[in-house]
């Protein structure tokens, strides 16, 4: 079982940035009112930022948020060693996002750069990757990057997809520190899911093709072409109710903690009645349980950050104890518990 | 477990379903205004109180409230 515990790492600075558009669901009249109110009342999801035709991609709100965290913690840009960004809508195929960002935001060449493609299972994901990378070289700081625009994959015509995704990318400082309290991390992945949300064509399985563009009425409700992201809710929903509770059970298990032991849970936000149903299972009282699925809808990788930033940023001074679940696209899933005083959390940056 | 029981929980998860109207017999389908979100809602009452994890297929292969429960109940007892 991936579990371990991560020594000397602490996270200093969390920033997010989100396209200044937004659109409500309320106003999403494809569906009929009630329609429309029974979604926004199940999803939890009102408002949504979208890049829609600005051009603006993950790696400009990466880029932004990255640029306001290094400013709010006086940290010198040189002073990054390794930049990690985690998304599944990179600017380009090749070259990877990371690298094209060391120069724009002005870092040292002497810095590490990679990518990893992973959605909502992300930042969990990332954050085990680059602090189990800054432990063990003793890189002093470093930058995670997660995000996505899920708001371009999918079509007005599909009911599914359509009004659940926002857009929006976030920054996280992290600092070799020692003496810093563990890191624990759990990570599962299931392989046999993968077609539980997915985008199928454009790949190398399925190179992009004319037909790829041609939207197809699927259901009632649901149209979009091949190279649209694809979701089963249903799929996702029983996935999710079931494997992230087991894995936050056992977490607790093998960290000896409770519920009791946490300031707050921050879940991906996924959709309310799925989340909802997941705190309750895991007896999570609502106060430490923050969200921000109405004002921002699923973020992918963004929205742990996000909702730390949105929610929290007020209380973060003080000394507190997180539990961070991810889970989603792979299928993938993560739990992480991590300590944090002092965090710093600008305001989130509007663009 | 009884069906009376059952239809309360059921008619409980929907504001918008008038009290008392659902019966045994109702067809799932009929039921004005049945969407994607009540199916949702559905397999989370029956993953909350029943443990049980009903898939999107087997959903669709049900018509009638008593066949929703018959699955129910047959699920819950082959745990």
């Amino acid at each position: 079982m991936a579990f371990f515990s991560i020594e000397n790492i602490a996270i200093k600075g969390i920033a997010a940035a989100v396209p200044k558009q937004e659109l409500s669901n309320w106003d999403y009249d494809f569906l009929t009112e009630q329609e429309r109110k029974m979604l926004i009342k199940t999803i939890g999801v009102e408002k949504r930022r979208v890049v829609k035709d600005t051009g603006v991609t993950t790696l400009d709100l990466g880029k932004a948020a990255a640029e306001k965290l290094l400013q709010e913690t006086n940290t010198a840009k040189e002073d990054i060693q390794i930049l990690v960004f985690v998304s599944q809508t990179p600017d380009y195929y090749l070259p990877a996002s990371s690298i094209i960002l060391q120069d724009r935001l002005g870092l040292s060449k002497t810095c590490m750069a990679f990518d990893i493609n992973l959605g909502c299972s992300g930042y969990v994901y990332g954050l085990s990757a680059i602090s189990s990378l800054m432990s063990i070289s003793k890189i002093k700081k470093g930058l995670l990057i997660t995000g996505d625009i899920s708001s371009q994959g999918a079509p007005r015509e599909d009911k599914s997809v359509y009004p659940l995704f926002g857009d929006a990318a976030t920054a996280t400082l992290i600092e070799y520190e020692e003496g810093h309290e563990k890191t624990n991390f759990s990570l599962q992945s299931n392989g046999a899911g993968y077609e539980a949300i997915i985008v199928r064509e454009g790949g190398m399985r399925k190179p992009l093709t004319r037909e790829s563009f041609d939207i197809v009425e699927k259901e009632k409700g649901i149209s979009r072409a091949p190279r649209n992201l694809e979701l089963n809710g249903m799929e996702v929903f029983n996935f999710s109710v079931t494997e992230v509770p087991k894995n936050v059970d056992e977490f607790f298990n093998l960290t000896h903690t409770n519920p009791d032991s946490y300031d707050y849970f921050v879940m991906h936000q996924a959709n309310l009645l799925m989340n909802e149903t997941i705190r309750k299972k895991l007896k999570f009282p609502a106060e430490k349980v923050p969200y921000t699925l109405s004002k921002y809808g699923n973020t992918s990788s963004a929205s742990i950050p996000l909702t730390i930033v949105s929610e929290l940023r007020n209380k973060v001074s003080a000394p507190l104890s997180f539990l961070l679940a991810g889970f989603g696209v792979g299928l993938s899933w993560g739990t992480v518990s991590l300590k944090t005083s002092n965090l710093v959390c600008p305001e989130i940056i509007e663009m | 477990m009884e069906i009376g029981e059952f239809i309360q929980k059921f008619e409980a998860e929907f504001e918008d379903i008038p009290k008392g109207t659902v019966k045994p017999s109702t067809k799932i389908s009929d039921i004005e205004g049945w969407g994607s979100m009540h199916a949702l809602i559905v397999v989370a009452l029956a993953d909350t109180e029943y443990g049980v994890t009903i898939k999107g297929e087997e959903l669709k292969k049900v018509q009638s409230v008593q066949e929703l429960f018959d699955l129910i109940t047959r699920k819950k007892a082959e745990q």
